[in-house]
């Protein structure tokens, strides 16, 4: 874990023209118009990815910046989807007030599976967090809660319009939604990042002895981290359950939680906006290597999986830090081409 | 830290962007008959090709080839069929992202068997608010069948609460003195069997049955949920198991020298999986079937199971014959083309749920003799008589009359 990069490896401004700036605007310009140039499918589907990049930002604020591997986080993501699905249907709530609700119970039970948690180092907390995934969705399916989870028939929820009249589809109000949720969360970790709270996260990665020797409270940190995770989990779980409109066992797969860890790696461990790429990747790499493998016939039907393998390992020689990694250097190189000219 | 400033500058891009975005509006989709053109008709339909319940996948691979076989002999109506089957691993959000994907994207006429239950339950407000028919749904959950609520999605195997309701009717007929202890599946599965059981009892007869256990699919062994069945004194036993819970039950109430009348449930009663228990600790079980069994012999020289065959050998491979999930798929693809011959050259979203709403007997080559499929507007059952058969230690036995649940 020492060789990653910590949160400040690139300067804050670099240059005069700020590409991190010019970047960054691109991005929310594109994120506002795209709703209008797409259909209602697509919709769902990058409002699915925003709901992944937020339950991504939470674990890469614990394992990236943390330290602490989870391969449970899908069931934080359930736990907030059904807490949603349940205040609305069992509670009659309105659905937009329910993923901050979620979003609190997760912290609650991240911070309480985090304190026992502390006892545990690197593989062993992976295989703790493991067995959470893996007895959620049969807990989800414990008859005694049948009335209010619904048992493994699941809870069914109406499809929210547009509110206030608003001349827009059911799909591109709630991708916005979901992107109002994405933008405040992104925005938060960032800062929590870059504060005091981030640096004893980092500082408790890298040199936990150094740490405590500084009087960070590792204890507190860790098990706060694994909450602030949680909730992170919890509000996207809350959102993909809005946008789905149904919500059973089965959609909190053991498969999901592995999916999350792909993503953190893939879009850039101790990179916020990079979740945005992991996202991407969790949502539709998965299709485009079913279309690939459709196109080798009906007997290659049991391929896609071998490919999304392959595409995640060669994506990992050719970009060994994740795509924000990627992004970053190409960025860094291009500073200092324009520095170049500047000078000559 | 974001400054003041900073978050200004994006709130006013925004707002720009935003207004710059509502003037475009999307385009509206649909036409008379989405999915139909001169040459080809598209259907769709979502599959468990990895996931949990992928060896179901062979349902969707059956069906592909079977259209190809259609299409080879000239389609239907002079139309090619065009199925375009998706993956979603069984999971139920990633089964609406594909069904929008089929029905916006892809512009599919209608949705056909579809598996799952929690897939197809989370796909079914979608289709009925836009109108879709959601066909055949490949489940046997009771729910799906709902026509007041859901217009436009239907079921087609018989339901397990129908099954259930047939053991219930069977022991009551020929042991009317019977004590029964029931193993059941803890998920919509066993408990639709039970109430099925009870539903063919009757309200008064519910004392009949002595000990109802369940287990969670997660356990490695139902051992001990045996035991205490056969504490109760039981003198029958029903298993309503999916299909590994279903051969150890049957092999430990064998081992334990337990003399009950064991019936077990259809979808675990496949040959392969009491060859897995023991052929000879399998004797004497009896269950409900709706479909032949390609591995009887007593069907070498039927005509259906002829062209199964036949079928398995030039479009498939010879492996695929006795799987039961494999002739359900051919069986229900041949309900399709009844549904589709009677649509003519009205191949509307309409239409097409007005003629799978009013099948009347249609035979299948590969359903028992005298079990039709049978619809109308508010019966969404298209299946609901089966007959029993033992095992006689070798092969399935039918006997007795059909019966319905």
């Amino acid at each position: 874990m020492s060789t990653l990069p910590t949160a400040k490896a690139e300067p804050e401004r670099s240059g005069f023209i700020g590409w991190g700036r010019v970047g960054l605007a691109c991005v929310v310009v594109f994120a506002l118009v795209l709703p209008f140039m797409s259909s209602g499918y697509h919709l769902f589907q990058y409002a699915q990815v925003l709901n992944y990049a937020i339950a991504l930002v939470g674990l890469n604020l614990l394992t990236g910046y943390n330290g602490q591997i989870s391969l449970g986080h899908g069931a934080f993501f359930a736990i907030g989807g059904y807490a949603s699905a349940i205040l609305v249907a069992k509670f009659g709530m309105p659905y937009w007030v329910t993923p901050p609700i979620a979003g609190m119970v997760c912290l609650v039970a991240g911070f309480l599976f985090g304190l026992p948690a502390l006892r545990l180092e690197g593989l062993y907390l992976a295989l703790a967090t493991f067995a959470l995934a893996v007895a959620m969705p049969q807990l989800l399916n414990y008859k005694h809660f049948d009335a209010l989870t619904g048992g493994s028939g699941g809870l069914q929820l109406a499809k929210p319009g547009a509110p206030f009249g608003l001349p827009i589809t059911s799909d591109q109000w709630l991708y916005f939604y979901c992107l109002g949720f994405a933008a405040l969360l992104f925005l938060a970790a960032r800062n929590l990042v870059r504060g005091r709270i981030g640096r004893a996260m980092v500082a408790i990665r890298d040199q936990p002895v150094a740490a405590e020797t500084m009087g960070v409270p590792i204890s507190y940190v860790k098990a706060m981290c694994f909450g602030i995770s949680a909730l992170y989990a919890g509000v996207g779980g809350a959102l993909s359950v809005t946008i789905v409109g149904y919500v059973s066992p089965d959609s909190f797969g053991l498969f999901l939680s592995l999916s999350f860890l792909v993503g953190i790696v893939v879009g850039g461990l101790t990179s916020i906006p990079g979740m945005l790429f992991g996202a991407w990747f969790i949502e539709f790499v998965p299709n485009y290597a079913d279309q690939l493998t459709s196109s080798l016939g009906e007997n290659a039907k049991a391929l896609p999986w071998a490919v999304y393998g392959v595409l995640l390992i060669a994506l990992m020689f050719v970009m060994p830090r994740g795509i924000a990694g990627a992004v970053t250097a190409m960025a860094a190189r291009l500073q200092r081409f324009t520095n170049a000219t500047k000078r000559a | 830290m974001v400054t003041r400033r900073e978050l200004l500058e994006y709130a006013s891009l925004s707002a720009v962007a935003a207004g710059a975005g509502l003037a475009a509006r999307p385009l509206a989709f649909g036409a008379d008959m989405p999915g139909v053109t001169a040459t080809e008709i598209k259907i769709g339909q979502t599959m468990a090709y990895s996931g949990p319940a992928s060896a179901y996948g062979v349902v969707g691979r059956v069906e592909a080839a079977y259209f190809k076989m259609i299409n080879e002999q000239g389609g239907i109506n002079g139309r090619k069929i065009n199925l375009i089957s998706l993956d979603d691993g069984y999971s139920p959000p990633k089964a609406v992202e594909q069904v929008r994907r089929l029905v916006e994207q892809d512009n599919v006429a209608f949705i056909f068997q579809s598996l799952g239950t929690p897939s197809n339950v989370a796909i079914r407000p979608y289709l009925n608010a836009h109108k879709v028919p959601q066909l055949f749904s490949a489940t046997g959950a009771s729910l799906l069948g709902d026509p007041k609520h859901f217009p436009w999605t239907m079921g087609v195997n018989p339901t397990y609460r129908t099954e259930g309701a047939i053991y219930g009717k069977h022991i009551l007929a020929t042991k009317p003195d019977a004590k029964i202890a029931v193993l059941y599946q803890n998920d919509d599965l066993g408990r639709d069997y039970l109430s099925g059981l009870k539903d063919g009892l009757g309200e008064k007869n519910l004392g009949m049955i002595v000990k109802e256990v369940s287990y969670e699919v997660s356990e490695p062994t139902i051992d001990s949920q045996v035991v205490t069945l056969q504490g109760s004194g039981a003198d029958v036993f029903l298993i309503a198991a999916t299909p590994k819970f279903g051969a150890q039950a049957v092999r430990k109430s064998f081992d334990l020298g337990w003399k009950a009348v064991r019936y077990i449930v259809n979808v675990t009663a496949s040959f392969t999986i009491l060859k897995a228990a023991g052929l000879e600790k399998s004797h004497d079980l009896i269950t409900a079937s709706y479909a032949k069994d390609p591995t009887d012999k007593i069907w070498s020289n039927d005509e259906g199971v002829k062209q199964w065959t036949a079928f398995c050998q030039k479009y498939m491979s010879a492996s695929v014959i006795p799987d039961a999930n494999a002739v359900y798929a051919y069986g229900v693809a041949q309900v399709l083309m009844q549904v589709l011959k009677q649509c003519g050259n009205d191949l509307s979203r309409e239409n097409v749920m007005k003629q799978a709403t009013s099948l009347k007997d249609v035979p299948v080559s590969v359903f028992l003799p005298g079990i039709t499929v049978s619809t109308s507007p508010d019966n969404y059952y298209p299946i609901r008589k089966m007959q029993l058969q033992r095992f006689d230690g070798e092969n399935w036995k039918l006997f007795g009359d059909l019966i319905s649940g």
